[in-house]
């Protein structure tokens, strides 16, 4: 586009204008780079300057050091408002462990009396009986009767496959945090919505939570909570407030401004105002903020489980430590048939119709709430008989079915039969693909990459944004992070390049058509509703550990965005512009190469912005699975506890993330604006 | 008429200017910038310089086109939104100098609005809808209960009370608009455009169902439209906007016969007449000479009595309220106006 803008300049102009070209100037960068990686240890090697690779050890400030002190000075000296930092923290602790204790106990322990392993328990939990019906009749009375049998063989399904206490277990940390976060989230959203500076000051801080991976703030949590169940909560609600808080605004602010204007016409006090006619009137828009809220703490449970949380999600991790295949696929099946569950039921909740609301307000006390009180029936019959008999307590052990067995000879039977296949796949991959791009990014030193860098986000958005890049990067190298920063780096590139080259074509076909898009959207829903780690699961079986596992993992969970971004640049455009392609007789490969590519490239980028954020996110769970990045290094300092070192970690991934959030950005604005888009 | 002459609510000099700092850019034109004024300096006079009475048990009307103004003045006498400048006088306090709880005091006992989409709130039923306001006010369920019932009633939805808006048409639902409205017995109330949103047939329906309230409750009534058609079938007096300025208040005849200018006479020209004017208008001067077909009165509309009169070859006395007679017609004076001929004057 621009080559043809240069055309018509005067000669004297374009020698100059030849200079700014975007082709000389990237190309000139890559071959630059490529160079200096290529060649940056005989450099080093002949000038004998081991600094020039390597940032020296005499120049980083040990940032580690100096946060855990302040971390140590933190929980140890610290006052706020005159109360010990300390006892805040365990007085947060105490607000969420008093509910969580009592679901536990409700769901898996019972009631006890003493300590540990005096415990005695006084009343049984709830039975296993009384549990799945009371969800289905839940599902009866959110939708239909499908939506019941729905529930009931999901948890019969986690019964009879011998996964009931541990997916209580992470029902009963969902059933917490949920309730938090939403509820958090829907406070401090309407409190933004109704104090400007409160809006003013949640926006960056929203902005930021966006691009700082989980595990950034997963080692000071684990520090101020310690390990167990709470460090988990507290950091399941972090991760999940953030979209509710921001759907909370968006769906006041849609709110029609008729409902406000009647609100004050019939006198409304502010507080009438907002509880009596803005939240109700949003609550469609709230409850799909209530519905990510429930997906992402599921996505949290085996991260969850690294700083203390029990249940599905630490048999996983236990699974995958131990390459366990067979409880690694039980215990992940069981997560997706509680993610299903659970996602299922929010929706029919959001989504319940006017008719069902007013047939079911009809009638007597009895009819009105006969399901309810039939499945506190049933629970109380149950667990007295219970009393008796275990088998109606808890699902007898005998006739538990366990498919571990069939997963492994599964497993066994593909390598057997299809390993030089798989192989030879992998090991192309690896020998053309993910190792030369491995050996460029690891061959650039630090120097030439904060240069790179800080050009790029000049070239991109002028100066401001090549100071930010240019102290974020630089921030990097100071702590001495480099090279792990640029595996991790070309672990994610790697990924997002083969997500997008997969997810786009996969969009513009969904965008094709009516029956593409439901076939492929069906599929990414999908995607989205899996938690992120069972992706880990068959492709380590299949692979093994290593970078190749790694990034086929994370290429099936960052794929979504890409698709998804295609698909709706390809339907935004505007249909006239269509119409004048089919006019001037384009042929379709035309149509796709001419105009509909070009139109939806700022759409792209702000999918491959999402992509690469989801990519990086998962990072730490790869690290399980042995790879050499940042990600690597927060799961160290997790198992060592060493907050420093987890903290310099997480920020550095943080800093990358931002920096391609904001180098991204920009560059989709520049092209939105030079195609009149906005 | 015999509308006590007692002003409700009155509007002197009310300005809603929109734009940067519009109370700084009032004051540097002495309080009456002119149209380039406002241009030049990118600002929206929306309401400029209006002046209104509305007298208590009449229905005033507002009409102009599409952003002319009228939801912005409606807003601004029911103080939904801050004029720029001016004075507000409701039932003689002014109101622009009320704190906000003494206003929602106000709101809460005197005023009632209907929308134009209806802004019913999807999660209640018509019967907790209607019951709303008096809900905000504090009342116990029974007794707003019972008080909605009786206004669920009056708009004719008895039996629907446990339906929610969404199993409602667009009719059904502004009905339960006005029953809401009405549910604190208010003394003023505003409808902005409560009938735009529905189609031909039911807007008359609710129109002819509005007269029947009306005739019910002689409320105060400021009512805002955009269709000339309703407002003269519902008005005793029209105020006609344009850019924010309101450029003619009169009854419906006048209007038709005496427009302020070429703004409003477009207004009036596809006005079917009859519907408009009265015998008063149109008589020709003194008693009929010869035989006589009857008498009618002055303040009777042409389409009332034009049948009458078409079918006599007779001519008709015309009476004044009093009873003297102030002139006559015939046959030919109906034809000229239903067939809109101009009438030498
Ligand atoms: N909040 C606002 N900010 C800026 N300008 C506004 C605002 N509200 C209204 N206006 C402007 O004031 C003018 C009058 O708007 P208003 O809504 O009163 O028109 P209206 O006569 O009710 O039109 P309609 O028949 O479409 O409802 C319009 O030019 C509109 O653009
Ligand atoms: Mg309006």
């Amino acid at each position: 586009m621009s080559v043809s803008e240069l055309d018509i300049k005067t000669p004297r102009q374009s020698t100059l204008a030849w200079l700014r070209s975007p082709w000389l100037f990237w190309g000139g960068l890559l071959v630059a780079t490529w160079l200096i990686s290529k060649f940056s240890f005989d450099i080093y090697r002949a000038f004998d300057a081991r600094w020039i690779i390597r940032f020296p050890d005499a120049w980083q400030p040990d940032f580690e050091t100096r946060i855990s002190d302040f971390m140590d000075w933190l929980l140890q000296e610290a006052q706020v408002f005159g109360i010990l930092f300390r006892d805040v923290t365990r007085g947060l602790a105490a607000v969420i462990e008093a509910p969580y204790d009592l679901v536990v106990g409700l769901l898996v322990d019972g009631v006890q009396r003493g300590q540990g392993n005096q415990a005695v328990q006084i009343l049984p939990p709830l039975s296993w009986i009384g549990v799945i019906f009371a969800v289905t009749a839940i599902g009866h009375y959110t939708k239909s009767w499908s939506m019941a049998v729905l529930m009931a063989v999901c948890f019969s399904y986690l019964a009879v496959f011998g996964q009931w206490e541990s997916a209580m277990m992470t029902l009963a940390s969902v059933l917490i945090a949920v309730p938090i976060a939403a509820g958090g989230g829907l406070l401090l959203g309407v409190l933004a919505f109704r104090v400007a500076w409160v809006d003013k000051a949640l926006r960056p801080i929203l902005d930021l939570m966006q691009t700082v991976p989980v595990f950034a703030y997963l080692v000071p949590i684990l520090f101020m909570f310690g390990f167990g169940p709470v460090s988990a909560l507290v950091a399941t609600i972090i991760y999940a407030m953030p979209p509710m808080i921001r759907v909370t605004i968006v769906a006041l602010r849609g709110v029609p401004e008729e409902l406000a204007e009647l609100g004050r016409m019939v006198g409304c006090t502010p507080r009438q105002q907002m509880w009596k006619i803005l939240v109700p009137s949003a609550k469609p828009t709230l409850m799909v903020g209530v519905n990510q809220v429930i997906m992402l703490t599921l996505n949290m449970v085996i991260i969850a489980s690294m700083i203390g949380a029990g249940g599905l999600g630490y048999d996983v991790l236990t699974a995958l430590r131990r390459l366990d295949i067979g409880g690694g696929v039980e215990a992940g099946l069981a997560i997706v048939v509680l993610a299903i569950a659970l996602d299922r039921l929010s929706q029919a909740f959001s989504t319940r119709t006017v008719t069902q609301k007013a047939a079911q307000s009809k009638g007597s006390f009895l009819q009105r709430h006969r399901w309810s009180l039939l499945s506190i029936l049933v629970i109380a019959v149950t667990g007295i008989m219970g009393l008796g008999s275990t088998w109606m307590q808890s699902y007898p052990d005998a006739a538990v079915l366990s498919t571990g067995q069939v997963w492994e000879d599964a497993i066994g039977y593909i390598n057997v039969n299809y390993f030089d296949a798989l192989e030879a796949m992998k090991n192309t991959l690896l020998m053309w693909f993910l190792l030369p791009l491995r050996q460029f990014f690891a061959g650039i030193p630090w120097g030439w990459g904060l240069v790179v860098t800080t050009l790029i986000g000049f070239r991109i958005g002028g100066f401001r944004l090549a100071a930010l890049v240019f102290v974020l990067i630089g921030l990097i190298i100071l702590t001495g992070l480099w090279g792990k920063a640029m595996t991790t780096v070309y672990l994610c590139g790697a990924s997002v390049a083969i997500a997008s080259i997969i997810g786009i074509p996969l969009g513009l076909l969904a965008a094709s058509g009516a029956t593409s898009n439901r076939v492929v959207g069906a599929f990414i829903d999908t995607l989205q509703t899996l938690p992120s780690f069972v992706y880990l699961i068959p492709v380590v079986m299949l692979f093994r550990v290593g970078d190749f596992s790694a990034m086929i993992a994370i290429v099936a969970y960052a794929l979504a965005p890409a698709v998804r971004y295609a698909a709706h640049g390809i339907r935004s455009i505007d249909p006239q512009i269509i119409e004048a392609g089919i006019v001037s007789g384009c042929t379709r490969w035309q149509m796709m190469r001419r105009i509909k590519l070009p139109m939806i490239v700022p759409e792209l980028l702000l999918g491959l912005n999402q992509t690469i954020m989801l990519a990086l996110s998962m990072l730490v769970i790869t690290a399980l699975v042995g790879t050499r990045d940042l990600g690597q290094e927060v799961y160290i300092a997790l198992t060592r506890a060493n907050t420093g070192q987890g903290i310099v970690a997480g920020l550095a991934v943080a800093f990358i993330a931002i920096t391609a959030d904001r180098l991204l950005e920009a560059s989709a604005k520049r092209m939105r604006k030079r195609m009149g888009l906005s | 008429m015999t509308i006590k002459r007692h002003a409700l609510l009155e509007c002197n000099d009310l300005w809603k200017v929109y734009g940067h700092n519009p109370e700084g850019f009032l004051k540097a034109h002495n309080g009456a910038p002119t149209s380039d004024d406002l241009h030049a300096q990118n600002m929206v006079g929306a309401v400029r310089n209006a002046n209104v009475k509305i007298y208590e048990g009449e229905i005033f009307v507002i009409m102009g086109l599409s952003g002319s103004g009228k939801s912005t003045l409606v807003r601004c006498l029911s103080r939904l939104i801050q004029p720029t400048a001016g004075e507000l006088i409701f039932d003689g306090q002014d109101i622009l100098s009320k704190s906000d709880k003494q206003l929602i005091e106000i709101r809460r006992k005197r005023m009632g609005m209907v929308f134009q989409h209806f802004a019913l709130l999807p999660h209640l039923t018509v019967l907790q809808n209607a019951a709303f306001p008096l809900e905000v006010q504090g009342m116990s369920r029974d007794a707003r209960e019972a008080r909605a019932r009786e206004v669920i009633e009056l708009v004719g939805l008895k039996g629907r009370e446990d339906y929610y808006p969404a199993q409602l048409s667009g009719g059904q639902q502004q009905r339960v608009g006005i029953a809401r409205s009405l549910a604190v017995e208010p003394d003023l109330w505003f409808l902005d455009e409560p009938f735009s949103a529905l189609d031909p047939l039911i807007r008359r329906e609710m129109q002819d169902e509005f007269i029947r309230l009306q005739g019910m409750l002689k409320k105060t009534i400021v009512f805002i439209t955009h269709d000339f058609d309703e407002a003269i079938r519902l008005a005793d007096r029209i105020a006609v906007m344009r850019d924010g300025e309101i450029v003619q208040i009169a009854s419906p005849e006048e209007l038709v016969l005496h427009p302020a200018d070429d703004y409003v006479a477009e207004f009036t020209r596809y006005v079917p007449r009859a519907k408009v004017l009265t015998l008063g208008s149109i008589i020709r001067p003194g008693p009929v000479e010869g035989e006589v077909a009857g008498t009618l009165n002055a303040s009777d509309r042409v389409d009332m009595v034009a049948d009458q009169v078409e079918r006599s070859a007779k001519d008709f006395n015309i009476l004044d309220d009093d009873g003297a007679i102030v002139g006559h017609i015939g046959r030919r004076e109906i034809i000229d106006v239903l067939i809109g001929r101009e009438v030498a004057a």
